[in-house]
């Protein structure tokens, strides 16, 4: 066994245990320990990338994969943890939330997220999930005098429970009829179609559309992305799906890869019923975060339309889908860190009225963000749908596509509200503007990013094609 | 051929918007405004210097300029023929003088204005000169944006209402084409114009992606029923959004129907032209007498639009040379002539704050020039000869009689109800008892406004007069763009008995 394949994996258990220490033993570290993760996370990072040229290899008798995919994942999740984490150090330290606890939860829920994402096996793919899910139900209730939070937490542990209890008796049935817990081994039993397996797998992707908040297993995010503290929120919003759809696409591609006409009808649904519904029930909302949430249902819809595909460049097509959400995730929360006045961060849709007036820079940044989001030419929210639907209509599935671009359209709508509030509307607020560095940074990396993606397309695409699973 | 003069044309107004938008003098709108005149101008010249290099004997494409762009995949094309360039030139010369136009008008935020329009350039000279449908179909959509803006943040009182309208109309349009562009690409490896002109396209499919496709470029340009964003677009959007709204965005759907629907799709736009035709003569007819009831002198010229883009989409469906021919020409000079108008209008709403006819009312003995000047542009809108209206609506009716004598003759009634409500709008306006005590105090032109507005005339009575550079410049490539026409459909016939 070649342990050097999982040395990042190590690594950060390692680290994790070796900050509790410090956190534990040393008084007043906050802002060490803090510091400290980021660095954790960048030595991690370069871990990773390390292995990137590995080809395809197991280790643990073939229930841990190192694959192309699972690095590719690894990056964008260790990337996005590290901004998501410099960006968000001041909303932390404002609400006198920067305990010892919360860069460490970070960093056992990533280490989870990387177990998920690397799994080859139901065992090792559950010790993942649950690893990343039970630091997330205490980060989403981490600001604990508030009342939102606190029920934010519960919301989230009482139905992220419920369906990791779907998702195991799944697991359980797969395991029963097939007689392995092993992806590999499952694929090759599971040609002889029995009525068990194909029930397993209907409750897997029942748990894992819960995970990632697909429609219509997505009740819990708009609470529970309005009630956590906007850094989790953030956390939330950007990280968790990555691992998830990498668990999809190892699912419906390894074990049931031969199952491909019972689980294509499913995914269609829940692609279309999340973009229609992300689409429809964003107009009405009031709140940013809230909004947001089902802005991200609706971005999952899309990400699933290119994995009902069913052929490699529908994977590299959600792949780059979910990079540059990722993206615009980031720069569009990096954004609401902006909105501080005394203190108070603001997160009504209407505190951004007219800030086109007092904050040009911060506005032209939303500004790229929202039209990115909502896929207009020539920013890079564009190209992420454009690869979807090149895979989608690849395969002729043109209802599919119609409903996704006329969702686009309706989605359109309420980006296109705000940039009216913060354009056109009279001004309100004027919000400090003494932002830190690290704030700054991501917010002009992201949105550069989207701005500039046309100019090159082929830099994402060219890594992506390396991701063949079929 | 070393030098990119396409790609200099696309680039340098995005340059300069760049360097107004990161200059740092914020309070200097003087030094953003002759930054963003010197700019235009020199995309201007660029254009004439291009189009004096234009041979236009050759009706095939020149100046093609090709880079990998995404890997294997799709790339960046660009190229001009007989068409194209007039539209590359009509853009780069209403430009400046829209951007001369904001002196007066635009109050706040002058500069982010001017970025606007510049990123404006961009996007339509882009539209004009793509050779892939890809990237035609980034550039068309991503004009949407700075419109957008333009009539929200500068517009009037229902600026947000008509800002909306206008994006999510455009939007659901293109849509579909979007998908229609995936199609072909699937079916045939390429998204390449050129390619595609000589590969055909499935006829089987043909008529569904000439849907799509036409979806896009019916809202566009705008025909009836789905013309509705339009008056709302124009009547809130400021005079200069007004100007590049029906002098160029108009254009890019007459540009289209040529370039892409009888390109690619020629069975599919044989068998439509029954629909076009109805579709024409519904939007010359119906919004000519929507035009005579108007109370709003923008509505008035933006339903004229539409009645005078019905008028083009007819004469390109004839798919005959005077035809298409007179509909390029068309657009020219509607492009010419109702920048004009707009810029007419915007003059007097300057000095009253009112759009509504009523309000005025002898104009003619406190604006002599002003009378003089309008008068030219309402000949010119209602086709008289002399003026370069009548060069297009002859042509376009000439070619439209060869094809079908009904259509031709309810068409020409289009004309005289043309003639009504435009004569009639400047009776009202110019003429009559002075009911208006406000109307005594109005001031005439001003330099900069003589200025753009003669220029205009001097453009619109040189082409009325002497059309030949003009068609000289589009026979070729139009000849050989409906011998390629005819050929497909000799094929198909062929092939179907």
């Amino acid at each position: 066994m070649n342990l050097q394949l999982i040395f990042p994996e190590i690594y950060l258990s390692l680290s994790i245990m070796f900050l509790l220490m410090i956190g534990v033993f040393k008084k007043d570290s906050d802002n060490l320990v803090y510091n400290l993760s980021i660095l954790t996370l960048i030595v991690l990072l370069a871990l990773v990338i390390n292995l990137f040229s590995i080809n395809e290899s197991f280790v643990f008798s073939e229930s841990y994969k190192i694959d192309t995919l699972s690095s590719f994942m690894k990056v964008l999740t260790i990337v996005s943890a590290i901004f998501v984490m410099i960006s968000s150090f001041i909303y932390l330290k404002t609400l006198k939330i920067l305990k010892i606890e919360y860069p460490i939860l970070i960093l056992s829920s990533i280490l989870g997220m990387m177990v998920m994402i690397s799994s080859n096996d139901l065992i090792v793919f559950y010790l993942g999930l649950e690893l990343q899910s039970l630091a997330l139900y205490v980060l989403a209730s981490f600001n604990r005098d508030n009342v939102l939070s606190s029920e934010a937490g519960l919301k989230y542990f009482v139905l992220s429970a419920l369906s990791s209890g779907l998702l195991l008796y799944g697991c359980s049935l797969v395991y029963g009829f097939s007689g392995s817990t092993n992806f590999t081994y499952i694929a090759n039993t599971s040609l002889d179609m029995k009525y068990g397996i194909i029930f397993g797998l209907v409750f897997i992707i029942v748990g894992l559309a819960f995970k990632i908040s697909a429609v219509p297993f997505h009740m819990w995010a708009p609470d529970v992305y309005e009630g956590s503290p906007t850094a989790v929120t953030l956390f939330f919003a950007a990280l968790p799906k990555v691992a998830a759809l990498t668990v999809f696409i190892r699912f419906l591609y390894t074990p049931f890869v031969n199952l491909i006409d019972q689980w294509q009808t499913i995914l269609i649904f829940l692609s279309i019923a999340s973009m229609v519904f992300g689409a429809i029930a964003a107009i009405g909302q009031l709140n940013l975060k809230r909004l947001i949430a089902y802005s991200s249902i609706g971005h999952m819809g899309y990400a699933l339309a290119g994995l009902a595909s069913g052929t490699n460049q529908g994977i590299q097509s959600s792949v780059t889908y979910i990079t540059i959400y990722l993206i615009m995730t980031l720069a569009f929360f990096s954004c609401l860190f902006m909105l501080r006045k005394k203190n108070i961060f603001y997160e009504k849709i209407e505190d951004l009225s007219g800030l086109s007036n007092n904050h040009p820079i911060l506005s032209i940044a939303l500004l790229i963000v929202l039209f990115s989001l909502a896929g207009i030419p020539p920013l890079a929210g564009f190209f992420a749908k454009f690869y979807i639907f090149m895979a989608v209509i690849k395969q002729s599935m043109y209802f599919l596509a119609i409903v996704g671009f006329l969702s686009t359209v309706v989605a359109a709508f309420y980006y296109l509200r705000l940039i009216k509030i913060i354009y056109f509307d009279k001004s309100k607020e004027k919000f400090e503007t003494d932002h830190n560095f690290g704030l700054k940074l991501t917010l002009a990396i992201s949105t550069l990013i989207l701005a500039l993606y046309f100019i090159y397309p082929g830099i994402l695409n060219e890594i992506v094609s390396k991701i063949i699973i079929i | 051929m070393n030098f990119p003069i396409l790609s200099s044309l696309i680039i340098l107004p995005t340059i300069g918007a760049l360097f107004i938008l990161f200059s740092r003098s914020s309070s200097n709108y003087n030094a953003a405004k002759y930054i963003s005149l010197f700019i235009s101008l020199a995309n201007f010249a660029l254009s004439i210097y291009l189009w004096l290099l234009f041979d236009s004997t050759n009706s095939s494409f020149q100046f093609v300029e090709e880079k990998n762009w995404i890997h294997g995949f799709i790339n960046y094309k660009v190229g001009i023929d007989g068409i194209s360039i007039l539209f590359i030139v009509l853009t780069t010369f209403i430009t400046p003088l829209c951007i001369i136009s904001v002196n007066s008008t635009i109050k706040n935020k002058l500069k982010h204005f001017l970025v606007a329009i510049l990123f404006m350039e961009t996007m339509m000279i882009g539209v004009f000169c793509s050779l892939d449908l890809v990237i035609f179909y980034l550039f068309f959509e991503a004009g949407l944006i700075p419109m957008f803006l333009i009539i929200g943040i500068w517009g009037g009182e229902r600026r947000v209402y008509s800002a909306f309208k206008f994006f999510l109309y455009t939007l659901l349009g293109s849509v579909l084409m979007l998908i229609a562009i995936i199609s072909i690409y699937w079916m045939t490896g390429t998204t390449d114009v050129i390619e595609l002109y000589q590969l055909g396209i499935d006829s089987k499919y043909q008529n569904l992606l000439w849907l799509a496709f036409f979806s896009s470029f019916a809202v566009k340009t705008p025909m009836w029923p789905v013309h509705t964003w339009l008056p709302d677009a124009h009547v809130e959007a400021p005079t200069a959004g007004s100007v590049l709204l029906a002098a160029i965005l108009l254009k890019m759907a007459g540009y289209g129907f040529i370039r892409f629907s009888i390109g690619l799709f020629p069975i599919a736009s044989e068998y439509f032209v029954p629909l076009i035709f109805t579709l024409s003569l519904i939007a010359i007819i119906y919004t000519s007498f929507v035009a005579l009831m108007q109370e709003d002198m923008k509505k008035l010229i933006a339903y004229s639009s539409v009645a005078h883009m019905g008028f083009v989409t007819m004469g390109i469906f004839t798919m005959t040379p005077q035809g298409i021919e007179g509909s390029i020409f068309q657009m020219i000079s509607h492009g010419i002539i109702s920048a004009a108008l707009f810029l007419c209008v915007g003059v007097v709403y300057e000095r009253m704050h009112t759009r509504e006819i009523s309000k005025y009312g002898g104009i003619v003995s406190v604006m002599p020039r002003y009378a003089v000047v309008f008068m030219i542009f309402t000949l010119g809108a209602l086709g008289l000869p002399g003026t370069t209206g009548f060069i297009g609506e002859f042509l376009i009716l000439l070619g439209t009689f060869k094809v079908n004598f009904t259509v031709a003759t309810i068409a020409s009634v289009g004309v005289i109800l043309g003639a009504a409500y435009m004569l009639w709008l400047y009776r009202r306006i110019v003429f009559g008892e002075i009911t208006n005590a406000e109307v005594k105090k109005l001031v005439d032109l001003n330099r900069s406004e003589m200025i753009i507005l003669s220029v205009l005339a001097i453009v619109s009575i040189f082409f009325g007069f002497y059309p030949d550079p003009l068609l000289s410049t589009t026979s070729a490539s139009v000849e050989g763009l409906i011998e390629l026409f005819n050929m497909n459909v000799k094929i198909y016939t062929a092939s179907n008995l």
